[in-house]
């Protein structure tokens, strides 16, 4: 096990043992947390009781239905994007500005037009992962070196091939890293929104639990969208970090 | 006047140097040639003060150096030391802040520099709008604005084509008579060596010995066109016959015979 | 430079005109059931900042905004120089900064409530822990990637530590701090806007959750086009700044 490792994890064990000892000692009371391996109990038999399941379920689907969306649809938007340097100028400084802006803010707008169902959430997860990808789309095959593009013609290859033989394996960690930035995005917006007012799903049962002062149920969930969003990041993450390295760049 | 003895310098379990004992005379163009990896810029770094030796001593105008830089030592690194939130004249005004020269001073004489190394009309620009040839330049003037007596140059011209190498080769003889200070360049193109230095020493493979001493015996008036004279061929030949094996070595092939 | 300059200029008005012209599209379509056209919006805001309760809600999200911003900044600055000038712990700790960059904040936010009770605590908090990742990010990066050969040469000039720092350090690593401070900026924004929108009882956020209550479209509209405004300018103001500090 590498510095590097014993190191992080020491960091985590020793955090979570602090958060054991003020929980204990009382300084912490109980109504505001419970300590750590109560929360960790609570889960566990939530887990193994498949309470919320369908509720995480339902959770995870909007996210993968946001992330989907904004991947496919950014990816292409960005191809067809870099192809078209006027439109591209003329949209840069939304692009540029775009993460400033405070996305939830238009929820409430989404609520009235398209109701309280599902839509809004999905929607502001869909807002907010789509320029991500864009953005990175744009940023791979801008790098995509000339000298690359000369190759493919002197070999004699149409675009399609190009595109296949090319520019998509020289864009496999940009868009690896797209992927990473849609999914983190989608969950936030969709989590998110469903925090703020939704009437179903993960974000709305932890908000509920949390009018409710039901802490046994609220720290166990919360807990779980922190391993759910760290886990999925961390794996992107090394993949990314596979592809970079193979290719000397870290 | 530098003296360097035995100065072995081994890092860790890597012996990457030595033991070398040469002495520069002051005021001379001194050339160090040798296969990669040889330790030509660890000997430098001793040189200037920015690494101790493993053993043995090195002195500078009758006085040791020991870690630390030695007053009137500049020293002009392979890769680009440009400052980038400073513009080419406040980077070459840099130069002089060790100096108690006041302001009025230091931009006549940074500006007498830039307009030297050819920068005037980019006294304005910031580093990352220049090319790598021109940064370079910049940071040779940022180094001889002070004017140092012991001038150490790391491969200055590794980032540039070969003409414009040939006329910073020139610009630096020009510098060297004007400022009268002593050279001690590092360089792997031999023709440059032989070219520019009135002594070119030659390092082995690692752990970097002396291997050779060659004497161009060159006039102080001189400038690129050196290569005309017939001695330049067989000087250059001279260098590599003996580098030759080294390289070899160093790239894992031992050669016997020629 | 000049040309650079007036053709971002015109391709910015072109932008905000094309903006504009989909919003008056799509309030055409939808109707005013749902929408309001950019000049009702406009009409409305002006109308509304003519109030004194608008006044007392911008000036509680700016008032938590403030404090948040202030204390991500210093404890993103201290957390990124620490980090960043030990290698093992700036190695060690930056992947586990990028992966609490990535969870949903708001899920932290009834622990933060729990802790600080509902009042402008909370919200201040809420807004600094979105601040505050970035800005140490950004902050160890700087320092981390101070390129060696520029110590080098402070080194040979015989720089004494002030000095370094004073004439090398920090203007080396400013640039990508000030990029830190910038993100983490709107971030602090996004983040005190949305703990007021998710539990508060005053403030810009908790304004626009209560117009969904009362179903005022031409609240929400407003508030949101200025929240929109407000930060997008700011940031342009701040892109520009970065822009220069990594001049050229």
């Amino acid at each position: 096990m590498s510095r590097l490792r014993l190191y992080q994890i020491s960091v985590v064990t020793a955090f979570v043992l602090l958060l054991e000892a003020l929980c204990l000692a009382g300084v912490i009371d109980k109504v505001t947390m419970p300590p750590p391996h109560i929360i960790l109990g609570d889960l566990a038999r939530m887990v193994l009781a498949r309470r919320y399941f369908a509720e995480i379920g339902k959770s995870l689907a909007n996210v993968l239905l946001a992330f989907t969306s904004a991947y496919l649809i950014g990816v292409v938007a960005g191809t067809i994007l870099h192809g078209n340097k006027r439109v591209r100028e003329i949209l840069d400084p939304l692009f540029a500005t775009y993460y400033a802006i405070p996305v939830f803010a238009f929820y409430p707008l989404f609520i009235v037009i398209f109701g309280l169902g599902d839509g809004p959430q999905v929607l502001i997860g869909f807002m907010l992962a789509i320029v991500a990808v864009i953005v990175t789309t744009l940023n791979g095959l801008d790098r995509v070196p000339s000298v690359l593009k000369k190759t493919a013609r002197v070999n004699g290859l149409n675009a399609l091939q190009t595109t296949r033989y090319i520019t998509l394996p020289f864009c496999a960690p940009y868009l690896l890293t797209a992927a990473k930035l849609a999914l983190a995005y989608a969950f936030i917006g969709v989590i998110g929104s469903e925090f703020i007012m939704a009437r179903s799903g993960m974000g709305y049962e932890i908000s509920y639990a949390y009018t409710n002062f039901d802490n046994a149920t609220m720290y166990p969930l919360i807990l779980l969208i922190l391993l759910l969003s760290i886990a999925a990041n961390s794996l992107l993450s090394r993949w990314e970090r596979i592809l970079l390295a193979r290719r000397g760049q870290n | 006047m530098t003296k360097v003895f035995p100065a072995p310098a081994g890092g860790e379990v890597v012996h990457a140097l030595g033991p070398i004992d040469i002495e520069i005379k002051r005021g001379e163009f001194f050339a160090v040639v040798g296969p990669s990896g040889c330790g030509k810029s660890t000997l430098l770094e001793l040189i200037a003060g920015l690494t101790d030796p493993t053993e043995g001593e090195i002195e500078f105008e009758g006085r040791a150096i020991q870690k630390s830089v030695p007053d009137g030592v500049g020293v002009v690194f392979q890769e680009d030391a440009c400052f980038p939130w400073l513009n080419v004249r406040e980077n070459v005004e840099f130069g002089l802040r060790q100096k108690n020269t006041d302001a009025a001073q230091k931009t006549r004489r940074a500006a007498a520099v830039i307009d030297m190394m050819g920068l005037h009309d980019f006294a304005r620009s910031y580093p990352a709008q220049l090319s790598g040839g021109m940064r370079q330049r910049v940071c040779i003037a940022r180094t001889i604005v002070a004017e140092p007596r012991l001038i150490l140059l790391d491969e200055p011209f590794g980032a540039l084509d070969q003409q414009t190498r040939l006329l910073m080769g020139d610009e630096m003889l020009r510098l060297w008579r004007q400022i009268s200070s002593t050279v001690f360049l590092i360089t792997h193109a031999l023709d440059e060596a032989v070219m520019l230095s009135d002594r070119i020493m030659v390092m082995s493979a690692r752990p970097g010995k002396v291997i050779d001493l060659v004497e161009t015996g060159w006039p102080r008036e001189r400038d690129s066109r050196i290569v005309e004279r017939e001695n330049f061929g067989a000087l250059t030949s001279r260098l590599w016959k003996t580098l030759r094996e080294e390289s070899l070595k160093t790239m894992g092939r031992v050669v016997s015979g020629v | 430079m000049q040309r650079e300059a007036s053709a971002t200029f015109r391709n910015t008005v072109i932008l905000i005109v094309g903006l504009l012209l989909f919003w008056e599209l799509a309030y055409l379509i939808v109707g005013q059931v749902a929408l309001r056209s950019p000049w009702q919006t406009i009409q409305f805001l002006g109308k509304l900042m003519q109030t004194d309760l608008f006044w007392l809600h911008l000036a509680d999200t700016l008032k938590a905004f403030g404090v948040a911003l202030v204390i991500a900044v210093a404890l993103g600055l201290l957390i990124g120089f620490g980090l960043g000038l030990h290698r093992l712990s700036g190695d060690a700790m930056e992947p586990m900064l990028v992966a609490l960059y990535s969870i949903p904040k708001i899920t932290l936010y009834p622990i933060i409530l729990l802790a600080f009770g509902i009042g402008i605590s909370a919200k201040i908090a809420f807004g600094a822990i979105h601040g505050i990742i970035p800005v140490a990010l950004f902050t160890l990066n700087a320092v981390r990637t101070i390129k060696p050969i520029l110590i080098k040469t402070g080194n040979v000039m015989k720089l004494n530590s002030t000095a370094m720092a004073r004439e090398i350090l920090f203007p080396a690593a400013v640039p990508e701090i000030f990029t830190g401070i910038r993100v983490g900026f709107s971030l602090t924004l996004i983040g005190t806007v949305l703990g007021e929108m998710f539990a508060a009882q005053r403030g810009l956020g908790y304004l626009l959750m209560n117009a969904i209550s009362l179903y005022n479209i031409d609240l929400i509209m407003s508030v949101t086009f200025l929240l929109v405004l407000i930060a997008a300018s700011v940031n342009m103001v701040l892109l520009a700044i970065d822009r220069r500090l990594h001049h050229g």
